[in-house]
């Protein structure tokens, strides 16, 4: 017998010996971040950057797989109990020696993980990791001339890839309110100073938004740059469509950072992601019985919010639950009951 | 059912007004859910899962009566643990708001033979909806005995403390069978619908499971010690039947419990719904210990006014709880479990004897009995 196939047998003797739960239940409690493990990391460190943006050092499970600079990660955080699940750009070279990854979180207001990260976490807690994704990265060549363009917390990967790859001519063009709010500035400064890059720092609250138009004045040959661009929503339209009018959007790359802002209103459509069917719902009806109508399959039980019978994956949009008026967004895992949840705003769910 | 209603002296509008303030008191703590409470349970599972490992690796050794004894009693309470403050809880969504898959009510199994799903469904929705309904929850009585004056007398419940009693050491087999309805499914023509089957045979799945597991392989991995490890799992289920028989039947079964008939919650209110769960149970009294092995489920009242709040904040809530039955003068029933335990078993023994008819008797009231 192979190797592979005597560890499968192995492993379904050790299911029956702890069934109903799975051997992994009890190697969690003693090794959460061993291999095979669902994949973890535990927060080492957490350094403040500026009075608002703090770096987490965390360690990988045995699972990661490394990243590619410019790539982001999802991590799961528990706040006040509450699985949140967001993505942060990853900030650390490719290359560190220990193994640690580091991620750069701003607070921004009401951000209920970008505050608890940066203002509570503490060292030595086990956070949920996925696997590093995203296409804002170096091409395989390096380009021989390079434009970064980003503002606020865009700069955090774009550090991942300014700490990975040098390069002969790389020129930065940074917006943030004021001097001390510039995420890594020493650190920018020193590269500067090695003379590995240019750097513009543009300061709104004394020098107003970024005019896309200036970038002639800044960067005058960025044309011929390969450009990285990373910030609020604003400031990507205005590049894209900047690049595009001078013939040259392939040289642009952008990474948004916070996709749609989720409406939230009293009902609107609701869509039935598994089966198609989207209809209107106002914002009294649970949605259960506003599935049932359509004609949904849906499953159901007490029909009064005790038996959780009736919950169902939220993919989209919002919903109020009905005896206490709370708002739940869609997130990945996100679960509602749809009999004691109405409509708040356009919706998904997966029936 | 008693013939007068202990709830008469109330108005509609009271009854409405019972309801907000309950209502009041579930938004309290679920506004207050939080970092501690997660902390817990997470603390609970870590602990049972210990306590279960420590004992089955003691019990590799139980040819060694002290060994034994350490053992069995280690893997009782492990068991007592999982089925009720874990397992119980979870399954309610309790804790489901944490949004942790590993903790959720979707994805939970627990060490019962009854399949985390199928028990969902009878318990959480047709005993948690009709609480104390009689002919629509089977939790009374279980289908097998008479739990009410009203209901007709047969010579078959003259059996009726025998039936507990068995019930009792096979509770997690009676549950099952429960669960999957036997009774009503056995006859020849549902025993052939295709969902039966399928359910039957999901059961059968986690009975050969748990059996192998209890009776074969950690028998077997303890090789000299291989029948007293097995007299020891035995033993351990045993007991954690009893104990859960014991508590469940605290539920509902005490004197000074209500019982509703069928007509009695048509179009009924979330306030009667919430007066019908306030009637219908029972607490137990006692020490943080005791309601921990009980699940919390000695907080019974609290547990059927509000069964997804997590169950550490039922003690908090039961407080409050109770100065409203105090204030709308309404008899809460509590007591000792060994008191408790008795009155409940008194009532089984009472009502295995045929009783005079009551002395008010409604219309149609007869045949709805019977027909339960
Ligand atoms: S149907 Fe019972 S909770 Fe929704």
């Amino acid at each position: 017998m192979t190797s592979v196939a005597l560890r499968s047998r192995a492993w379904k003797l050790l299911e029956m010996v702890t069934t109903p739960l799975l051997p992994s239940d009890y190697l969690d409690l003693v090794s959460p971040l061993r291999a095979g493990a669902d994949l973890r990391g535990r927060i080492e460190a957490v350094h403040p950057e500026t009075g608002d943006a703090a770096t987490v050092v965390i360690r990988p499970g045995r699972g990661w797989r490394g990243h590619t600079a410019g790539q982001y990660v999802r991590i799961g955080v528990d706040v006040d109990g509450v699985r949140l699940w967001r993505a942060y750009s990853l900030t650390s070279p490719t290359n560190r020696q220990d193994g640690r990854v580091t991620i750069t979180v701003k607070a921004i207001p009401d951000g209920k993980v970008s505050n608890h990260l940066v203002r509570r976490a503490k060292p030595g807690t086990l956070i949920q990791l996925d696997q590093p994704t995203g296409d804002f990265v170096l091409p395989q060549a390096k380009p021989a001339k390079v434009l970064y363009l980003t503002a606020g917390s865009g700069i955090t990967p774009v550090m991942g890839m300014l700490r990975d790859t040098e390069f002969d001519d790389a020129v930065m063009v940074h917006c943030a309110p004021r001097p001390q709010d510039v995420i890594f500035r020493n650190e920018l400064h020193d590269l500067v100073a090695d003379k590995k890059l240019r750097l513009t720092e543009v300061h709104t609250d004394t020098d107003g938004m970024l005019d896309i138009a200036r970038l002639d004045e800044l960067v005058p040959d960025w044309a011929e740059r390969e450009t990285w661009a990373c910030g609020p929503a604003g400031l990507l339209d205005a590049a894209e469509k900047h690049w595009a009018e001078h013939g040259v959007p392939e040289r642009l790359h952008t990474e948004r950072f916070r996709p749609g802002i989720v409406v939230t209103g009293d009902g609107g459509e609701v869509t039935f992601s598994a089966t198609g069917k989207s209809v209107d719902a106002d914002g009294a009806t649970p949605l259960l019985d506003v599935g049932e109508e359509a004609g949904v399959l849906m499953p159901s039980g007490c029909r009064m919010g005790i038996c959780f019978g009736c919950i169902t994956p939220l993919k989209a949009g919002a919903v109020r639950d009905l005896r206490t008026g709370e708002i739940t967004e869609a997130e990945p895992g996100v679960l509602i009951q749809t009999c004691v949840s109405a409509a708040a705003g356009p919706c998904s769910i997966e029936r | 059912m008693t013939a007068i209603d202990p709830t008469a002296h109330l108005t509609a509008e009271q009854i409405e007004e019972l309801g907000r303030e309950l209502d009041a008191i579930r938004d309290e703590v679920i506004a207050g859910r939080g970092e501690k409470d997660a902390a817990y349970i997470r603390k609970v599972i870590s602990a049972q899962r210990k306590l279960e490992l420590v004992s089955r690796g003691v019990l590799l050794f139980s040819i060694f009566p002290p060994a034994w004894l350490i053992g069995t009693a280690g893997l009782s309470v492990a068991k007592i643990m999982d089925n009720m403050e874990i397992g119980h809880n979870i399954l309610h969504g309790q804790w489901d708001w944490m949004r942790d898959p590993k903790i959720h009510s979707t994805t939970w199994e627990w060490d019962h033979v009854s399949p985390a799903d199928q028990w969902k469904h009878s318990h959480n929705e047709l005993h948690h909806t009709y609480t104390n309904v009689i002919g629509k929850d089977n939790d009374l009585g279980y289908g097998i005995m008479r739990v009410d004056e009203d209901q007709k007398w047969h010579p078959f419940h003259l059996g009726q403390p025998l039936w507990n009693f068995l019930n009792a050491c096979f509770f997690e087999y009676g549950i099952a069978a429960y669960d999957l309805e036997l009774g009503k499914n056995l006859n020849k023509r549902r025993r052939k619908n295709p969902e039966f089957r399928a359910r039957a045979k999901a059961v059968g799945r986690k009975i050969r499971k748990q059996v192998l597991k209890d009776y074969v392989i950690h028998p077997l991995l303890s090789g000299p010690s291989f029948l007293p490890t097995l007299a020891a799992t035995f033993t351990a289920n045993l007991v954690r039947n009893i104990w859960s028989h014991s508590v469940i039947m605290c539920g509902h079964f005490p004197e000074g419990v209500q019982v509703f008939e069928r007509r009695s919650i048509k179009g009924e209110t979330r306030g009667q719904w919430y007066l019908r769960q306030m009637m219908g149970s029972a607490n137990i009294s006692g020490s943080k210990a005791m309601h921990f092995m009980t699940g919390n489920l000695s907080h019974q009242i609290e547990h059927h006014l509000f069964p997804d709040l997590p169950s550490n904040r039922y003690a908090e809530v039961a407080v409050k709880v109770r100065a409203l039955f105090e204030k709308y003068e309404l008899q809460y029933v509590t007591g000792s479990l060994p008191k408790q335990v008795f009155s409940a078993w008194h009532k089984v023994f009472r009502l295995s004897l045929p009783n005079k008819k009551p002395a008010v008797t409604i219309p149609g009231r007869e045949q709805e009995l019977v027909a339960a």
